[in-house]
């Protein structure tokens, strides 16, 4: 048994707080994978604004590069609760996908790892407070790219 | 145990779209209630994809993420018939494992 397996194990352990659930997850064959899942990354998740949240992840200077990630975001969003987000790059070896909002109270809003043979696209809903732009950082060959569209809110998904 | 998920996962080209619609309230911790008592934060932490052990995606999310979070994804290889699992974990340490076989 690999040590990766072993700390999957006893992170589910630690959620599940059963081993009733420990053997489903097992039949099911989620640990045999070889890959525990990344801890979550609680300091970037907390960041307050865009600098915490870049330093958390460990960025040192983003390229902006608009030509290889496609951003998808509405011009105005109506409802700010649910704002369809999708980011694609045509980068080669691409690793990792993050989505910020930079006037979120919290600004990462999710983190996706991609692995091999996944194409370097995700679409998902983030909620938005006011106003902000929406920046999709991309980490392909181990350099970091980054683009940014404003959204215009008109209603706030925070009960605003 | 979370409630279930929607998950849809079909093959085209070689290409297998992933689709997954969780149920979530997602509170982020921020929110009132009327009473100016605060909503304490519940969401998704964690989530992960897998074909047939391998892991084709896994995602850490914050309080920014809508309610009931929604998720597309393309992964390469897949035949109808065959299995994908999705599971998630959210602060509170809940969990929800669904999975669903490949359609054509």
């Amino acid at each position: 048994m690999s040590m990766e397996i072993d700390l999957g194990r006893r992170k589910m352990l630690k959620v599940s707080g059963g081993a009733g659930l420990l053997a489903l997850f097992g039949s099911l064959g989620l640990l045999q994978s070889g890959a525990a899942l990344a801890e979550w990354n609680k300091n970037a998740f907390s960041a307050k604004n865009m600098d915490e949240a870049l330093n958390a992840l460990g960025v040192i200077v983003p390229e902006n590069n608009a030509a290889s990630i496609q951003l998808t975001v509405p011009e105005i969003a109506e409802n700010g609760s649910v704002v369809p987000v999708t980011v694609s790059s045509s980068l080669p070896n691409v690793e990792q996908i993050s989505i910020l909002v930079d006037k979120n109270p919290n600004v990462l809003a999710a983190n996706f790892t991609i692995p091999a043979g996944t194409e370097g696209m995700v679409t998902t809903r983030v909620k938005m407070g006011q106003t902000a732009n929406v920046v999709a950082l991309v980490k392909a060959d181990g350099k970091f790219y980054r683009v940014a569209k404003e959204v215009k809110v008109t209603a706030g998904g925070c009960g605003g | 145990m979370g409630k279930p998920m929607k998950i849809r996962a079909a093959v085209k080209d070689g290409v297998t779209e992933v689709k997954i619609l969780m149920q979530h309230e997602m509170e982020t911790g921020l929110r009132k209630e009327a009473d100016g008592t605060l909503v304490p934060a519940w969401f998704i932490t964690e989530v992960k994809a897998q074909y047939q052990g391998r892991t084709v995606l896994e995602a850490q999310f914050g309080q920014s993420i809508s309610k009931n979070p929604y998720l597309l994804f393309h992964f390469k290889g897949g035949a109808a018939g065959e299995k994908v699992t999705v599971s998630w974990v959210d602060n509170k340490g809940d969990t929800r494992t669904d999975e669903v076989a490949i359609a054509a």
